[in-house]
């Protein structure tokens, strides 16, 4: 809501500075966005009035113009206007004049100048080189009224400022400069008058019936025929200044009154050529699929939702949000029809939006208009058009329905309930003071508290809670005491097994790995290269194509911010992040499970470019040993097995499992991935189940033991198929209860061993808890485990 | 005998000149090893008038304890030098970076939700999370937002179908949380939102702490303590916070808050939003408003850390770009 400081000076005037005004209402819950000065643009300028104008004699397009306006001899000015002519009004802008600066942003000087030989003493204006108004079609023509010689700045009243208002969906009471003038008043402790509009006398006795076929959506509907109108007539400069100022292009005087009601009193109003209406007005729901043509040229079909104003044939306009084309007023309009109407909010709310319409009527309405206005509204809008395009107003035409009128509210406020509400009293008197300036009248008063009528153009009032908000905001929320919350000082439950993200993230971070924050919605191009199979959900309304899908892997970020950052020139990155993927079998939302995870990558060297050599890139190992360290977060047991997935290399892919159940992947960047994503090395990804280590096992003491550690270390030659997790693990099956210790020390294919074998070494600890290990005894261990895993892998000792 | 002082003299020159520990060791070995020279004078005192022995013995003691100072002299300043050489060779330049110090860091907006958590976990929040795929219910009807209200329209939501969103803030888990959990309640809940706007000073998901009290008799006053003190303690600062009327359907009254910020044009920043839980949230979640009061409140984890760390630029937040990441 942007409305002029000098228009809301008409109500009520408080002894108060622009600045100030704007921090009173802000601090009131009306927030001011900003606020433009607007006087300053120009100097020099006057109301001129042109005695004479006649042909240039060395140019065409040129006349010679003697104005009116500059001291008391006339001035000849050299001018290019078409409209230049004697008798009107224009902005004159004398020598020494200053004007608003053109696009080279430099303000512009008036001085004495010859234009073809013939001097020029000041220079004529247009809206738009006083920057004032969008008309640059020829000089800007003043009414007849203005006072010749009058510095423009003042007849236009100028010194004004435009404050604009973002008002919250609560207060539609202010979505008007009576409202904002009221709030003022209120804060000011000024008397506040609403405006005094006396009823118009009808001259003559047409009607045109109304009937609310839908009244739960409109419940009050005044009209107003006004017989032979001069619609050529433009509105006053004053309105169409009031209206510029609020934002609003001046179109029509028909136009230009509804607006103007609209922007003083809240009230949104609609003219139609009455000749265009047949039989009666009905405000009834449409039928399904019926043509409107609305004022804007968008053709729509309504649907059986839509509140519309009809006659007996057709739909003439969408009810409290745009007006019909066909019924519009026109330059050939003779008698209008004056609608003023109260539609309940819920029968406008998220009407507009779905036609993907929004206007300062379905704004209103949408918020609340005061249900008590129409009459009101309509008189004052008669009266207007009346005295700028004239006409014969006839009676008003009502119709109610008092069964859906909204009913006048009622809310008790319970004294006690202010101090433990606010956490301080507030005198009953200045209870009282506040809430009846703010136009609730008291009804009843009792020990406990009062009960109040709210006022009809207050939709935000209903409970107590809102006189609380009322009394709080009229006397300063700062101005409320601020308290420190007390709470018993009870020991919560506290779960050790619990360790939450940090741990993680802190051991990544010491690892190299910076923490990134992705989008949780993707491109579905990358998801698709990534995971082929996966049905992502969908956002219906996506702020682009490349972010229209939710993730069903973190990867689909990662690997994006990794090929950013290799165009930005890194050569080695380490990424990780925590969050949510969205995983549907079938895309749909009954299945959908949003399960937190942890997921990173690492690209290029190794190490960080150093003087102490140049490093290998990264490979599978370096992956693998970040993540059994997050694992060892958890002390739990991982197993790393040979596994599958679509963005990985097959063959160097694992799963990881935790008592039988998969908890995250590891591998390889797949070769077709990383060329079609056109990364130039090889990436290594992890994602695992968040829980895994966020979820830690409480350590579990094993007595030390004092006998001596025997070692013996061996090698085996297995076929290249048996993975180093079976090997181990036939080794702790056969070696018995005293090995302590088991570590692969050595793997060797190659020269000396068969091609499909390769070679294993073997380091095994002994250690018995209470006695010392004889030589004979462990030998005889490591016998059979050496027998075992021939029998069981085909091992044969190297 | 006679040949004493010149031997000594001998011996001592020779001290003098090894340069080596080797060639001391054969200088020792030459005159006072078993069969050394001077040695070898003691073995014919016998030959001596016994009268002469004992003078003639204690000479050549002393001769011998003189040679041997010098060479344990000279084996001092040898060993000595010897050190000093290999100190000398050994001197690198410390300068230089060591191996493997790198170290990475959190993500300043997890930086920044790690520090409002425990700022709040001191004084017995507890930390709540929830879905962030919502649906219509907790994210708008339980909190008083009902369908075609102009201030559900204000959310910008992001849809999956007509029951479910994006979820436009962390106020759903408030309701789970009211839900499952009877009064006295003390939680906040951080997280990812996302909000369908993108431009300069907006991204399409952001993060945001909301906070939830709701006991018995907690009061605006009690809401405008928190505020204040949590945003003191955060930016380590005494600085001013005003509140500001405002509107949000799950709260009544309900305030915006700023903090007064000399670089702001207005002189203050806004920079969260709060209010009493509206009774008819309360009373959505199975909570009686006549008994139970509550506070609720809502900071933009990213605008704080802009403010705090100096970011100027919201979107750098969610490039990801190493160079930025790499300054936290």
């Amino acid at each position: 809501m942007k409305f002029s400081e000098a228009w809301l000076r008409e109500w009520v005037s408080p002894e108060l500075t622009t600045e100030s005004l704007a921090e009173q209402i802000t601090m009131a819950g009306l927030e001011v966005d900003a606020i433009e000065k607007l006087g300053g643009l120009f100097s020099g300028v006057v109301v001129g009035e042109i005695v004479s104008a006649d042909q240039h004699p060395d140019a065409d397009k040129l006349r010679v113009c003697s104005v009116k306006g500059d001291g008391d001899e006339l001035k000849q000015v050299v001018c290019g206007a078409p409209n230049a002519r004697p008798g009107i009004k224009i902005p004159f802008a004398t020598v020494g004049a200053q004007l608003p600066p053109g696009e080279d942003g430099k303000p512009f000087k008036i001085k004495k100048a010859k234009l073809r030989g013939v001097e020029s003493f000041g220079m004529l204006c247009a809206q738009t080189e006083l920057q004032l108004g969008d008309d640059d079609d020829g000089l800007w023509e003043l009414p007849d009224e203005a006072p010749t010689g009058a510095p423009l700045e003042s007849y236009l009243n100028l010194n004004d400022a435009l404050i604009e208002v973002d008002l919250t969906p609560n207060r539609s009471d202010c979505l008007s400069v009576k409202g904002i003038a009221r709030e003022v008043a209120v804060l000011n402790r000024l008397p506040f008058k609403g405006a005094d509009i006396p009823a118009v006398k009808p001259v003559h006795e047409e009607t045109f019936s109304v009937t609310l076929n839908a009244p739960e959506g409109c419940a009050h509907y005044v009209g107003r025929i006004i017989k032979n109108v001069d619609v050529s007539k433009p509105s006053p400069l004053w309105m169409q200044e009031k209206l510029r100022r609020s934002g609003i292009r001046s179109i029509d005087a028909v136009v230009d009154v509804t607006n103007y009601v609209l922007l003083e009193l809240g009230q949104p109003m609609h003219a139609f050529d009455f000749s265009t209406l047949e039989g009666g007005i009905d405000v009834r729901l449409a039928t399904a699929e019926e043509p409107l043509t609305l004022l804007d040229g968008q053709e729509v079909k309504l649907n059986e939702e839509t509140l519309v104003i009809a006659d007996a044939k057709k739909a003439v306009a969408m009810a409290g949000i745009m007006g019909g084309a066909e019924t519009a007023v026109s330059d050939q309009t003779q008698d209008i029809f004056l609608e003023s109407a109260f539609f309940n909010p819920l029968a406008i709310a998220g009407r507009a939006r779905r036609y993907g319409l929004h206007t300062d009527s379905s704004h209103r309405f949408e918020r609340g208009v005061d249900y008590r206005l129409q009459s009101f509204a309509i008189e004052r809008a008669t009266q207007l058009l009346l005295d700028i395009v004239g006409g014969e107003p006839g009676p008003l035409v009502e119709a109610t329905s008092q069964e859906y009128l909204p009913k006048e509210g009622r809310v008790e406020l319970r004294r006690e309930r202010i101090e433990s509400g606010l956490g301080f009293s507030l005198p009953d008197d200045e209870v009282l003071d506040i809430l009846t300036r703010l136009g609730l009248e008291l009804l009843d008063s009792s020990d406990v508290g009062w009960t109040f009528t709210i006022p009809s153009y207050r939709f935000d009032i209903s409970i107590e809670e809102d006189l609380l908000e009322e009394l709080a905001r009229v006397y300063g929320y700062n101005n409320l005491p601020t308290t420190s919350l007390e709470v018993p000082l009870a020991i919560p439950e506290s779960s050790e097994r619990q360790i939450g993200l940090s741990p993680a993230r802190r051991l990544l971070a010491a690892r190299g790995y910076q923490e990134a924050i992705c989008y949780s919605f993707v491109d579905p191009k990358i998801l698709s290269l990534i995971e082929p199979d996966a049905v992502p959900v969908v956002l219906q309304n996506p702020i682009s194509a490349d972010m229209s899908v939710m993730r069903t892997t973190l990867w689909a970020g990662l690997l994006p911010a990794l090929t950013r950052n290799i165009n930005r020139q890194q050569s080695r990155v380490r990424l990780f992040e925590t969050g949510l993927r969205f995983c549907s079998p079938d895309g749909s939302l009954e299945k959908l499970v949003q399960e937190p995870m942890i997921a990173g990558l690492i690209y290029g060297p190794r190490q960080p470019e150093t003087w102490h050599g140049k490093s290998d890139n990264v490979d599978f190992y370096d992956l693998k040993a970040d993540v059994e360290a997050l694992l060892g977060l958890s002390k739990t047991n991982a197993q790393f097995v040979s596994g599958e997935h679509s963005a990985l290399h097959p063959g160097q892919t694992a799963k990881i499992i935790i008592d039988g159940v998969e908890v995250g992947i590891l591998g390889a960047i797949h070769p077709q991935l990383q060329k079609a994503m056109d990364i130039p090395n090889g990436v290594f990804l992890f994602e695992l189940s968040q829980k895994v280590v966020t979820e830690a096992a409480l350590p579990d003491f094993a007595p030390l033991s004092k006998q001596p550690e025997m070692r013996r270390d061996i090698a085996v030659v297995v076929d290249q198929s048996v993975s180093a997790n079976e090997l181990l693990q036939e080794v702790r099956d056969s070696a018995g209860q005293y090995l302590t210790q088991l570590k692969i020390f050595d793997v060797y294919v190659g020269k000396g061993i068969d091609k499909q074998r390769k070679s294993v070494a073997l380091g095994l600890t002994f250690q018995h808890p209470s006695s010392t290990l004889k030589d004979e005894q462990v030998n005889g261990y490591v016998g059979a485990v050496v027998e075992h895993l021939h029998e069981k892998l085909n091992a044969t000792l190297r | 005998m006679e040949n004493l002082a010149a031997l000594t003299d001998e011996a001592l020159q020779l001290v003098v000149g090894a340069n080596d520990l080797a060639a001391l060791d054969h200088v020792r070995v030459e005159y006072l090893g078993k069969k050394g020279q001077i040695t070898a004078l003691l073995k014919n005192l016998g030959k001596l008038d016994p009268s002469e022995r004992p003078a003639a013995g204690a000479e050549i003691n002393r001769a011998k304890q003189q040679v041997q100072e010098k060479i344990n002299e000279r084996k001092q300043a040898l060993e000595d030098s010897a050190i000093a050489e290999k100190l000398a060779s050994e001197t690198i330049d410390v300068t230089l970076p060591g191996r493997n110090a790198e170290i990475a860091s959190a993500h300043p907006v997890t930086r920044t939700l790690e520090r409002i958590e425990s700022i709040f976990s001191s004084v017995g929040y507890t930390v709540e999370h929830g879905p962030e795929i919502e649906d219509n219910y907790h994210n708008f009807d339980a909190l008083n937002i009902p369908a075609h209200h102009p201030a559900r329209a204000m959310h910008d939501t992001f849809y999956l179908n007509s029951e479910h969103v994006l979820r436009t803030h962390t106020s759903p888990v408030q309701v789970r949380t009211m839900e499952n959990q009877e009064p006295p309640i003390h939680i906040i809940c951080p997280g990812r939102v996302y909000r369908c706007d993108s431009d300069m000073t907006h991204t399409p998901m952001f993060h945001q702490v909301e906070g939830l009290v709701v006991d018995k008799s907690v009061s605006f006053a009690d809401l405008k303590g928190t505020i204040v003190q949590f945003l003191q303690s955060f930016f380590e600062s005494d600085l001013n916070v005003r509140f500001r009327p405002s509107f949000f359907p799950f709260t009544e009254p309900s305030a915006e808050f700023d903090i007064e910020w000399a670089s702001s044009k207005t002189g203050w920043l806004e920079v969260g939003g709060c209010g009493m839980v509206h009774p008819n949230v309360l009373r959505a979640s199975g909570v009686d408003p006549e008994q139970y009061t509550g506070f609720a409140f809502g900071l933009g984890v990213e605008r704080l850390a802009m403010l705090r760390y100096g970011v100027n630029d919201l979107r750098l937040f969610f490039e990801n770009d190493m160079k930025f990441l790499d300054q936290f």
